[in-house]
């Protein structure tokens, strides 16, 4: 080994809490960066794999009923590949030992064995066999919900007739990796499944042969979607369909790609943060080692060492810190990425999620080490390596102080020497002072980041399903229903209050942008379906004009005042031009409401109700869903509790999960920042703090002074970090605002004062550590000698 | 209070017993002091002569509470010092010992005024820092950083700071060492002047032998042993000293 390596690596062990803490900075910013893309990678993967071999369709119609004839019209569009029929019902359930009622939805499939497109991975069993009636394959999600095994069955009302589904499978489909019931917000794995039955079954039960109420096409490489989409619906609207759609706007695809945007965010950002706070780490440290050195480096130059060999000697000392550290990173990393790919391989359902190492995420985490590494420490080593020799060997001419501006507001003598020392002292070195406050304003920053959501999700909760929507159940009819059938559900035993809606589907166009949706008629003041403005304001229902939530209003791009024009996909379909009468605060989905009455009036419709929102006697529940589940007319009944509580017990696993890394990167973060600006305020004061001591100080008196500072950094850094923390949780709820979710801004005060308290807990293990390093001072030495 | 002081005799303020101190340096041991028997008496200027290596550091830094002895006794108006644990020598240190180093050791982020100050504050009954600074004639300079003093301003400033608890002892680390002739007198001036204004004991350790026609006695080392003790008839004052 050449004598300056040995030196370097002397000189590394002489720093190694220092060094281990920086290394876990670097190492903490390498392993989210090399997670989220590996993560990515395997999402992603599994996503293209799952899509591609089981053939998802990218384009999707829903006809009310159309004659297969209509389907080889539909395979000669330009650019369609294969389009395929099929049956798809929602129907209710019967699923034992469970009362509250559950969704199915059923979907046919061909004589031939599997669909062609969108098909079934079968994971245990096996597909339903043709000419065996009531035979289905269940959806994992909920066969793994209600215990669900080959050769059990469930009871579901296809028609009015309630029938048994005899299971033989358990599938996954690339349709249905996360199962989401169209018009709720939440999965609900319990209460909603997917059944895979024979084309027969559904065709007789509903009427259907040689008819369909479903198409799937698959296009081309290149084809033009948009075009095609417009010749399916000149075809299929004559048959009810309320529009084509593609890819994008199923929900479960729409979830994977929220989950994936969410993963790269989270690569540019985490490591942002604590790579900055590691160049400014491996500055401070380096700056301190060659002020200490520069006799060293002197005496190197002046024996014929060059400027290059110098600056390489010292670049090497935090190189080898920061690439020991990237490696540590990125094996943390791919073990959290593992650990994350089984963690979505529970929640999403992919037939095989296999965690895919992004060698490119490894290559750009060596670069971006590098980088940072070179960056952090460039000036401090060109600076020292410039010197000439001679002016090296000289000692660095004494800092030079002066009282400022907060000694001069105060009365004279009110200040202790202490605090005055203190408070120069931080003065004196702007840069670093600015930067560790920075640094640990950042530490509470990503523990505000990493907890609000759990704030936002119970505001969320709190707004939309308390005091906006404040029914117990959510009833879809079959058919739009006439008032004798509402009267009639009005007055079953245990329903306390009801009110009715009429929901159209509806393309709504506004300039060139527009967006498909559904219109849903209200009566003038609802009692169980608030609709609220941003400051909670009830919103009474005008008696003309429309409504748009502010996620579609957003998307149309038109204010309160504008006009929309609504292309109704149902009944005549008439276009109609509609004020937007205000702008209704929801955090789901993109919805738009009218008046009813004025509803049925621009339909040219009686009064009928496509739904309903029931308030139920909670001692007769029980009752109320089992006479729900007799009635005809009823396709589908949603209990709101029952969704919101499968909704937080499923995050809430994953959000601690994510809350305890939190903690971990931002007290890595914290106590980097605190020790190391701490460490190097001994290192430059140790001789004024020994001469204290000697002087009749006591070690806690002497502690006081690097303690103060480590406390001024904090106290200052608090409000600081919290501005930052709502800052970025800001930019992150606009980051990830999908159509399907917006995430309020909500951050409690609980929220801030723990993010505030595990960073000063922090704070105090590092002045645990320092301060016994005080005790060691070396009394007799530094008299001795001249810094 | 000690019977001695109380009847206007001299009195031993230190009393040194069969001191020794061996030094573990890697796998040598170096004896730094090699069985030192002597007294301070109260009031006296005494100069601790002998070249680097002797022990006089090593000497000055026990009985200063600054380190401990491997054997032997140091007893301090009749207190075992050598017997106080860390928290006590503090105590000590802080009571009664003003230090003076040949760097000076004032704190840079303080002025000369706040530098006393930071003694005073920890002192039971304190000079002014002000008067402290004029003992060494430095007032004018009081608000003056570190960095903005010339090295003999900034020993007189560190005389200032030793002084202004009014310590009984006063121990001096080659206090000129880091110091030109003209700069080194006016220091030794104002160290000759607290000693006899404020009758403080004082101990200066220097190799320069010429400082010492100003002491009451003068104690060379040699090898961590004394190697010989003077008396002299007349002190003389710093400028008479010839370098």
């Amino acid at each position: 080994m050449r004598k300056l390596d040995r030196k370097l690596f002397r000189d590394l062990s002489k720093l190694k809490t220092q060094a281990i803490a920086i290394g876990a900075v670097i190492a903490s910013g390498i392993a989210v960066f090399v997670m989220s893309l590996c993560a990515y990678a395997s999402l992603k993967e599994g996503q293209n794999r799952f899509y591609r071999d089981f053939r998802f369709a990218d384009v999707f119609a829903t006809p009310r009923r159309c004659s297969d004839a209509l389907l080889h019209r539909i395979g000669e569009i330009d650019g369609v590949v294969l389009a395929e029929r099929r049956l798809v019902f929602d129907v209710q359930l019967r699923v034992a030992n469970m009362v509250e009622p559950a969704t199915g939805k059923l979907i046919s499939i061909p004589p031939q064995g599997n669909s062609r497109l969108n098909q079934v991975y079968l994971a245990r069993g096996r597909m339903v066999e043709p000419g065996r009636a009531g035979e289905a394959v269940v959806s994992e999600a909920f066969a793994e919900a209600h215990e669900l095994v080959p050769g059990d069955s469930v009871e579901a009302i296809l028609n009015g007739r309630l029938q048994t589904l005899h299971i033989v499978g358990i599938a996954l489909c690339p349709e249905f990796v996360m199962q989401i019931q169209s018009g709720t917000l939440l999965p609900d794995t319990e209460r909603f499944g997917i059944f895979w039955m024979n084309e027969q079954d559904l065709e007789a039960a509903f009427d259907m042969a040689g008819a369909f109420n479903s198409v799937s096409a698959k296009l081309a490489y290149g084809a033009n979607r948009e075009e095609i989409m417009d010749r399916m619906d000149d075809l299929l609207e004559p048959y009810g369909s309320t529009g084509a759609y593609g890819r994008d706007e199923n929900i479960s695809h729409q979830f994977v790609n929220d989950e994936l945007k969410q993963l790269r965010t989270m690569a540019i950002i985490a490591p942002s943060i604590f790579l900055s706070v590691a160049a400014f780490l491996l500055n401070i440290v380096v700056s301190r080692i060659i002020s200490q050195q520069r006799e060293q480096i002197a005496a190197l130059k002046a024996f014929g060492y060059s400027n290059l060999e110098v600056g390489m000697h010292y670049l090497n000392l935090v190189l080898v810190i920061a690439l020991s550290s990237m490696v540590f990173g990125v094996g943390f990393g791919i073990w959290m990425a593992k650990n994350l790919t089984v963690m979505y391989q529970q929640f999403y359902k992919f037939p095989l999620l296999s965690l895919e190492i992004d060698p490119i995420a490894i290559l750009l985490a060596v670069v971006i080490t590098f980088a940072v590494t070179v960056t952090g420490t460039w000036f401090a080593v060109w600076r020292a390596v410039s010197l000439p020799p001679a002016e090296a060997m000289r000692p660095e001419p004494p800092p030079t102080f002066r009282p400022n501006w907060i000694e001069r507001i105060l009365p004279t003598g009110i200040m202790p020497a202490e605090f005055r020392m203190i408070v120069r002292n931080l003065q004196r070195k702007p840069f670093k002072a600015i930067a560790s406050i920075t640094g640990v304003a950042l530490a509470i920053a990503v523990l505000i980041v990493g907890s609000f959501s759990l704030d936002a999700i119970d505001y969320l909760i709190d707004f939309q399903f308390r005091k906006a929507q404040r029914q117990d159940l959510t009833v879809g009819f079959v058919e739009p229903a006439t008032s004798s059938v509402v009267h009639e559900l009005s007055n079953l035993r245990g329903v306390t209050v009801s009110e009715t809606t009429r929901a159209v589907p509806a393309r709504l166009l506004f300039q060139h942008r527009s967006k498909r949706v559904g219109i849903t008629g209200l009566p003038p003041e609802p009692e169980l379906f608030l609709l609220l403005s941003e400051t909670e304001q009830r919103i009474v229902v005008p008696e003309n004009g429309i409504m748009l939530n502010s996620a579609l209003a957003g998307i149309l791009g038109v204010e309160l005042g504008g006009t929309v024009r609504a292309e109704i996909l149902e009944g005549d379909r008439p276009k109609l031009d509609l004020e937007v009468t205000a702008i209704v605060n929801e955090f789901g989905g993109t919805n738009a409401y009218m008046r009813k009455s004025h509803l049925h009036e621009l339909l040219g419709e009686s009064e009928v109700a496509s739904g309903a929102f029931l308030k139920v006697d909670a001692n007769q529940q029980d009752e109320v869903y089992k006479r729900l589940q007799l009635r005809p007319g009823v396709a589908s009944v949603s209990i709101k509790d029952a969704a919101i509580k499968s909704f937080t017990d499923t995050i809430a696993e994953n959000m601690l999960t994510m809350r305890s890394f939190n903690i971990l990167f931002a007290v890595v973060i914290a106590v980097g920042v605190v020790y190391n600006s701490a460490r190097i305020s001994l290192s430059e004061q140790s001789r004024d703090l020994a001469t204290m001591r000697v002087v009749g100080f006591y070690t806690s008196e002497v502690s006081t002074i690097l303690l103060g500072e480590i406390t001024f950094i904090t106290a200052l850094a608090i409000p600081l970090g919290c501005v930052i923390g709502y800052g970025l949780a800001w930019a992150m709820i606009l980051g990830l605002a999908t159509e399907n979710y917006r995430i309020p801004l909500v951050v409690n005060g609980s929220t801030f004062a723990f993010s505030c308290g595990v960073v000063v807990l922090a704070t105090l293990l590092s002045g645990m550590i320092v301060k016994r390093r005080i005790a060691r001072l070396d009394l007799v030495s530094v008299l001795k000698t001249r810094e | 209070m000690n019977p001695g002081e109380a009847a206007g005799l001299p009195t031993a303020v230190f009393q040194v017993n069969q001191l020794t101190k061996t030094y573990q340096m890697g796998d040598v041991a170096v004896q730094a002091l090699r069985g030192v028997t002597l007294e301070f008496m109260r009031g006296e200027f005494v100069v601790l002569l002998g070249a680097s290596g002797s022990g006089k550091s090593t000497l000055l830094n026990i009985i200063g509470g600054l380190d401990v002895p491997s054997s032997g006794q140091v007893l301090y108006l009749g207190n075992e010092l050598t017997a106080s644990d860390p928290v006590k020598l503090t105590r000590y240190r802080r009571d009664n010992v003003g230090f003076i180093f040949q760097f000076y050791n004032l704190i840079p982020s303080l002025t000369a005024k706040e530098n006393v100050e930071l003694i005073t504050e920890i002192s039971a009954s304190p000079m002014d820092p002000l008067d402290a600074l004029e003992l060494v004639q430095l007032r004018d300079r009081a608000n003056h950083f570190p960095a903005q003093l010339s090295g003999g301003e900034q020993q007189r400033v560190a005389i200032a700071r030793a002084i202004a608890k009014r310590p009984k002892v006063l121990l001096c680390d080659e206090p000129t060492g880091a110091l030109d002739v003209k700069t080194g007198i006016v220091v030794l001036e104002a160290i000759a002047r607290v000693n006899r204004e404020l009758g403080t004991t004082t101990a200066v350790i220097t190799h320069n032998a010429a400082i010492s026609g100003m002491a009451d006695r003068v104690i060379s080392l040699s090898d961590g042993q004394i190697a010989s003790i003077s008396q002299n008839e007349h002190r003389l004052s710093a400028s008479e000293l010839e370098w």
